[in-house]
């Protein structure tokens, strides 16, 4: 069907999810019994940290930002406008520091580690599958059981082996952090060559997953092709191997970019935990010390960057998706 | 009422054999039920070990050893006894999500599925959109916003996030269900919705709908210790995700204290796999054709498929398609794992197994709007 059709129903979809996240970003932190504010106020009071000035100064200006003292359905208009104009609001834990700050410190350590490890884990996944299916055999077995064993691992756990094995037994890598002490985050080469050391483990422990996960996939795929009807033909026409592969790597690549969809979402939530085990600065580490000070305004900055983020992703790869493969469009705008 | 209609007593039964001795397991089958069940005997071994979680038995991270098989963590207490009501907890808290998982994922896509049209629409745009936004994000949402979390309340709110798509994959196999003839009979014999769904569609699934809890049960044990390791763990109960929560808070990592950190790690990845690795197996057992055999079995298969297609040939009778050709992109083949309830591809599909898949991806399916 016509590929317009096709990208306005995703566009709707799409839209709908945002709204939903949106609303469920803006709802549930309010749900908490009585006001968010009062709880996070008299919290910080218990710590002792601040004077009954300081604390006095926070909350009336918590008030204000929220419109605490207006209806639900008004604090949510005033709450997406600031969305949309890119206000993410004030820090509770460090006030006054505003979240957009704090987030744009964070956010090029993740996007360094994650993107990389999305497209190469890609790559190479789909690669080693491909690979494992065509050779067969005893290559396949070893393959296939070690990507199995390794796509079923939570990205954590292969993060705190890394981390032991790699940095604390073997003392290839640094433990933890991302860059050595004393340095500043700066773009010169001295400072990216010592970055370099501590982005390895990080950048390892989420690729490996992945290309196990992708590795899966694709070799069940271009197993399934291998059987195809239109393989067999060629096969009886007598063309050569490396045609009738290259026709099944091409059929079989096509649904692996669904897989890429599907699996962008929890590369992103187990990336958090990575970060938290190697005490990377990024925004997982930022959403662990948020939580544990019960920094809603951060928190929810975070769900909303991460919401967003993977929803883009995947509108972004289910429109390349139906301008690569028409037999998915003619699915999504056919009956069903 | 009349002789037309009587049933044909007289037919001979096919000869019963024992249905596990022609299941053929395979070894994975075995190696994943050693894993599960060393994990289950682990969470029960805590009520027969003489020291509990929470005693303190010695001071921060004591090396193994004086009777201690894993030393102590940074509480002082004993890292065994820590890991055994660990894994207790968290099996608790994987069982309760996978159930609540399970029975919201079958009841939406049953209905959906079944009963089509709009109410198939309006459920399976819910779930899409449920679906599209990270399962984590909106577990750490409600966890902030709920006062205090217990390991019951953890696993509702897991369990009420986990569901979407075991909603997607058993609307797939609720819909191909039915367009059999059998559900025509049971709608002219006057049973009600509620009762074709339990009694004529539920059975065709249950096989695929067992498989889903399993996958269940692990991604909601692996939530558990993802929430747990960011802070939002259960208050006041030892997990295996609350165990590692501690560790890295207290640098074992680092001082090199394996004995507070690996246990839990390795515990986890072995839930992980093994949970796969049994549903993976469960998918063979199930469905027969990726019973993935002997050479000769596969031969077997083969003739018979020949046999089938010239029989099809032959007599010319007008053949269903896959039953829907489209979802091999967005799940079927994805998931591979059709169930005992489509019916016989004519394609001639590998006999290798593609079951696995299912559960690498069906577990992390996130995202992907239809």
């Amino acid at each position: 069907m016509n590929l317009g059709r096709y990208i306005a129903r995703k566009t709707v979809w799409y839209l709908v999810a945002l709204v939903a996240a949106v609303s469920l970003n803006f709802l549930l932190p309010r749900l908490v019994p009585g006001n968010p504010v009062d709880v996070i106020v008299s919290n910080l009071t218990r710590g002792g940290s601040i004077t009954g000035e300081q604390q006095k100064q926070i909350y009336e200006s918590f008030v204000a930002e929220f419109g605490l003292d207006q209806p639900l359905w008004q604090q949510f208009v005033t709450y997406l406008g600031k969305v949309f104009t890119g206000d993410l609001g004030t820090s509770f834990a460090s006030y006054p520091t505003s979240v957009n700050d704090m987030i744009g410190e964070a956010m090029p350590w993740s996007i360094a580690v994650q993107l990389p490890a999305i497209v190469i884990g890609w790559l190479l996944g789909n690669l080693v599958g491909a690979v494992a299916a065509f050779r067969g055999g005893n290559w396949d077995r070893s393959v296939f059981t070690s990507s199995l064993f390794l796509s079923a691992m939570p990205y954590y756990c292969l993060s705190i082996l890394l981390l032991y094995v790699l940095a604390v037994v073997a003392g290839v890598f640094p433990v933890g952090g991302a860059y050595s002490l004393g340095g500043t985050p700066s773009l010169s080469p001295s400072f990216l060559l010592d970055a370099l050391q501590y982005y390895w483990l990080p950048f390892l422990s989420l690729v490996i997953v992945f290309i196990g996960g992708q590795a899966v996939g694709m070799r069940s795929m271009a197993i399934y092709e291998l059987g195809g009807d239109y393989v067999n033909y060629a096969r009886a026409m007598g063309i050569g191997d490396n045609k009738v592969t290259q026709y099944i790597f091409r059929n079989a690549m096509l649904p692996q970019i669904t897989g890429l969809a599907l699996s962008i979402g929890t590369l992103v939530g187990g990336a958090l935990i990575t970060e938290l085990v190697f005490n990377y600065p990024g925004v997982g580490s930022l959403l662990f010390s948020a939580i544990s000070n019960n920094d809603y305004p951060v928190i929810q900055a975070i769900t909303l960057i991460i919401t967003v983020a993977v929803l883009v992703a995947n509108f972004c790869v289910e429109i390349v998706y139906g301008i690569v493969d028409p037999r998915i469009r003619a699915a999504a705008t056919g009956e069903k | 009422m009349s002789a037309p209609n009587a049933p044909l007593t007289d037919e001979k039964a096919a000869p019963r054999s024992n249905p596990f001795r022609s299941i053929n397991l395979s070894s994975r089958f075995w190696i994943a039920l050693v894993l599960v069940a060393f994990v289950l005997l682990l969470g029960l071994a805590g009520y027969v070990y003489p020291t509990g979680p929470g005693e303190k038995v010695g001071s921060l991270y004591d090396a193994p050893g004086n009777g201690l098989v894993f030393g102590t963590d940074n509480f002082g207490h004993d890292v065994l006894a820590v890991l055994m009501a660990g894994t207790r907890t968290s099996l608790v808290i994987g069982l309760v999500a996978g159930i609540v998982a399970t029975v919201i994922g079958v009841v939406v896509g049953l209905f959906a599925g079944f009963v089509g049209g709009w109410i198939e629409e309006l459920l399976m745009g819910v779930t899409n959109v449920v679906l599209a936004i990270p399962s984590i994000i909106v577990l750490i949402l409600i966890s902030i916003s709920l006062p205090k979390s217990t390991i019951w309340s953890l696993a509702i709110v897991i369990g009420i996030t986990a569901w979407p798509w075991t909603a997607r994959a058993v609307r797939a196999q609720a819909s191909s269900v039915a367009t059999r003839e059998h559900i025509d009979v049971a709608r002219l014999s006057g049973s009600r919705l509620p009762a074709i769904l339990m009694r004529d569609v539920l059975p065709y699934i249950l096989s695929y709908t067992v498989m889903a809890f399993v996958l269940q049960v692990s991604g909601a044990i692996l939530a558990e210790a993802a929430l747990s390791m960011l802070g939002l763990g259960p208050s006041g109960a030892n997990s295996l995700g609350t165990q590692l929560h501690w560790a890295l808070a207290f640098q074992a990592v680092g001082s090199g204290a394996w004995w507070a950190f690996l246990p839990p790690t390795i515990i986890l990845t072995l839930v992980s796999f093994g949970f796969l690795l049994l549903q993976a197996s469960l998918d063979e057992v199930f469905n027969p054709r990726l019973r993935r055999g002997r050479r000769r079995q596969m031969k077997q298969a083969a003739a018979r498929r020949a046999a089938e297609a010239a029989q099809l040939a032959s007599s010319r009778s007008e053949q269903e398609g896959r039953s829907e050709p489209e979802d091999r992109g967005e799940h079927g083949g994805r998931s591979g794992s059709d169930g005992p309830a489509t019916p016989p591809a004519p394609t001639p599909v590998a006999p290798t197994p593609v079951a696995p898949t299912s559960t690498a991806t069906a577990r992390t399916q996130e995202g992907g709007l239809a």
